[in-house]
């Protein structure tokens, strides 16, 4: 592969344990991340992103397939001798020594001089607008400023790849969408490949620039925020990032029969086919515009409104729709439902 | 306001302050004795003759009780050093890791000493250690000192492994993230953060050696007392408020060490 990429995983697999007992953590990955790009990992726990970080960084050896670095084979390269550095979930700060003694760690181990380590912490203490804390100790600080202190400690020895394990899951929501932003910033301002690890669909569509959705050790879609949730390939990804109605149809020349009678007009398939479409794709308005519903349930959710709509024929959809002032249909009331046939996806079973 | 019902207290069960207070007279009135005594004026070890220092100047002054303090020390220091140092290498093998097969069984088989009876061990040591005296023609302390420290690793073991389970294994990969050798990651990350427990095992393990009698009466060549055996030797002579001296010479010695180990363990947590 090219030299533009920082990170390319050719085939790479990881088992755990041999025979009976084996344990497939990674299947076959195949995925290439562009330099200066911010990369994320999505997947529920358990499904083999933290160990294909894991082999990037060098703690784990995949059991077969290589890792590339800027077009050079790591695979069986040591941790020490990569230039990438991982902020951990637990934080893992040295707890005996200081801020900055904790930050100049790894220019330290390179026998970087005084002077070039000095420097190097003030800058990247300024960077995550921790110089007040410099001398004191990890214990001391408060969960956030211990998460700043390890990204700190990652950054200072300017790394080609910045691997990023659930960082922000000890965090409160509050001081997490703050670090969401502060971590879009950092990496825009170094210009680092940051690989990024999370379970939080949110989280990955705020910060990303491309996802790769993951599922029992496998890439099931790589793609931009925007193609994930408007374009998910199959039903775990449209299930997993986001809300989405499912319909089984059967596909027909004139579009989908969701329903004896009830066709969407989505055109050119054939045979049975599930469609996915978002909550906030489908319109309520009065009777007779669109196809017949009654709504089964009404959950008011503040910004909006969650209506759970009995379609005619039978299948239910969920649809969002913002809340504003005046009338709002009430359960039992019959309305009509038009749905966008650019905004439904036809997903491959 | 209602009255909450008091939770279960055991001090307000009858004959506690009772109970308490006889275990402590049992604990300490003895020591406390001995202390007394050691400043006795008189030559018996029961019938107060007046206070003086006198005794103190009499075992300071014997030169047998200055060969044994010096053999003790000796043997002490460098019996605890070996063991700290093969007690943090165990440590370091049974808890740097992932959990393994066997494991329960090298715990017990490294704390062998604190199972097997001592005098077993003192029996087996006398005629493991006169074989090699034949074969060998060595009769110096080397002995006593590897006697020592063999039974000194469960005490040092101990405290070094508590320290190393309460740390995250994440310490040492984040260290091998920062460019750290496997070297470097010991010298700058494991062991600094290990140190309160090396030092703590090592107190214990002097302890431990320098109040040891039935190994060392069983392994030691001739003129080879150690303070405790020294002390053993007089109680079939003529018993003098000597030993009252040592013996409070080395309770002092002790408290400090076992004062400064309660600080040590507890400052750094």
């Amino acid at each position: 592969m090219s030299e533009e990429h920082a990170v390319v995983a050719q085939n790479v697999g990881k088992v755990y344990g041999t025979g009976a007992a084996a344990f497939t953590a990674l299947g076959d990955i195949s995925i290439a991340i562009r330099k200066g790009e911010f990369f994320t990992l999505l997947g529920p726990s358990g499904c083999g992103k933290t160990t294909l970080l894991r082999c990037i960084a060098g703690f784990e050896t995949p059991t077969s397939g290589a890792i590339l670095l800027s077009g050079r084979d790591i695979t069986g390269v040591p941790p020490n001798q990569r230039p990438v550095n991982t902020v951990f979930q637990s934080y893992a700060l040295f707890p005996h020594l200081t801020v900055a003694e904790n930050v100049g760690f790894g220019l330290k181990m390179q026998g970087k001089s005084k002077a070039e380590i000095d420097a190097a912490v003030d800058r990247v203490l300024g960077l995550v607008k921790l110089e007040p804390f410099a001398t004191r100790l990890p214990a001391q600080l408060s969960g956030g400023q211990q998460q700043r202190v390890a990204l700190a400690r990652a950054l200072a020895p300017e790394p080609e790849v910045l691997l990023l394990d659930e960082p922000l899951s000890a965090l409160d929501l509050k001081l997490r969408k703050a670090m969401q932003v502060e971590l879009k910033r950092l990496q825009t301002e170094t210009g680092i490949t940051f690989i990024f690890v999370t379970h939080d669909q949110e989280e990955a569509l705020t910060m990303s620039d491309r996802i790769g959705v993951m599922s029992a050790g496998a890439l099931l879609q790589v793609g931009s925020p925007h193609e994930i949730y408007e374009k998910p390939v199959d039903r775990f990804v449209a299930d997993f990032i986001g809300e989405t109605n499912f319909l089984e149809g059967e596909a027909r020349a004139d579009g989908v029969e969701i329903a004896p009678g009830v066709v969407l007009p989505v055109t050119g398939h054939a045979g049975p086919v599930t469609l996915a479409v978002r909550p906030e794709q489908l319109r309520i308005g009065p009777p007779g515009e669109g196809l017949e519903a009654e709504v089964a349930e009404a959950v008011y959710m503040g910004t909006d409104t969650h209506f759970t709509l009995t379609l005619a024929g039978g299948p239910q959809v969920v649809a969002r729709v913002q809340s504003r002032a005046g009338p709002e249909p009430r359960v039992g009331d019959k309305v009509g439902v038009s749905i966008d046939a650019a905004a439904v996806q036809v997903l491959a079973e | 306001m209602i009255r909450m019902r008091k939770a279960f207290d055991v001090t307000t069960l009858p004959g506690f302050t009772f109970i308490a207070i006889t275990a402590f007279v049992l604990l300490y009135a003895p020591i406390v004795t001995l202390v007394i005594y050691s400043f006795n004026g008189g030559n018996s070890v029961n019938l107060w003759g007046g206070f003086s220092l006198k005794w103190y100047a009499e075992a300071a002054g014997n030169e047998a009780v200055q060969g044994a303090a010096v053999r003790s020390f000796i043997i002490a220091v460098s019996a605890s050093g070996i063991a700290t140092t093969v007690a943090t290498m165990a440590a370091l093998g049974t808890t740097r890791r992932g959990k393994f097969k066997g494991q329960t069984a090298i715990y017990i088989m490294i704390n062998q000493p604190l199972m097997v009876p001592e005098i077993v061990t003192a029996v087996a040591l006398l005629i493991f250690f006169s074989s090699i005296k034949i074969a060998t023609g060595y009769t110096g302390l080397g002995y006593l000192i590897i006697a020592h420290a063999a039974f000194c690793v469960p005490f040092a073991y101990l405290p070094i492994r508590a320290r190393l389970e309460g740390m995250d294994l994440t310490m040492e990969t984040a260290a091998a993230d920062l460019y750290a050798t496997p070297w470097q990651t010991f010298r700058y990350v494991t062991l600094p953060i290990l140190m309160p427990g090396v030092i703590a095992g090592a107190m214990l393990a002097f302890v431990i050696s320098l109040d040891d009698v039935i190994i060392t009466e069983f392994v030691k060549s001739a003129g080879q007392d150690t303070l405790p055996t020294y002390m053993l030797g007089q109680l079939r002579r003529a018993l003098t408020p000597e030993v009252n001296a040592i013996s409070t010479a080395l309770l002092a010695l002790t408290v400090v060490i076992l004062t400064a180990f309660f600080l040590i363990t507890r400052k750094r947590d």
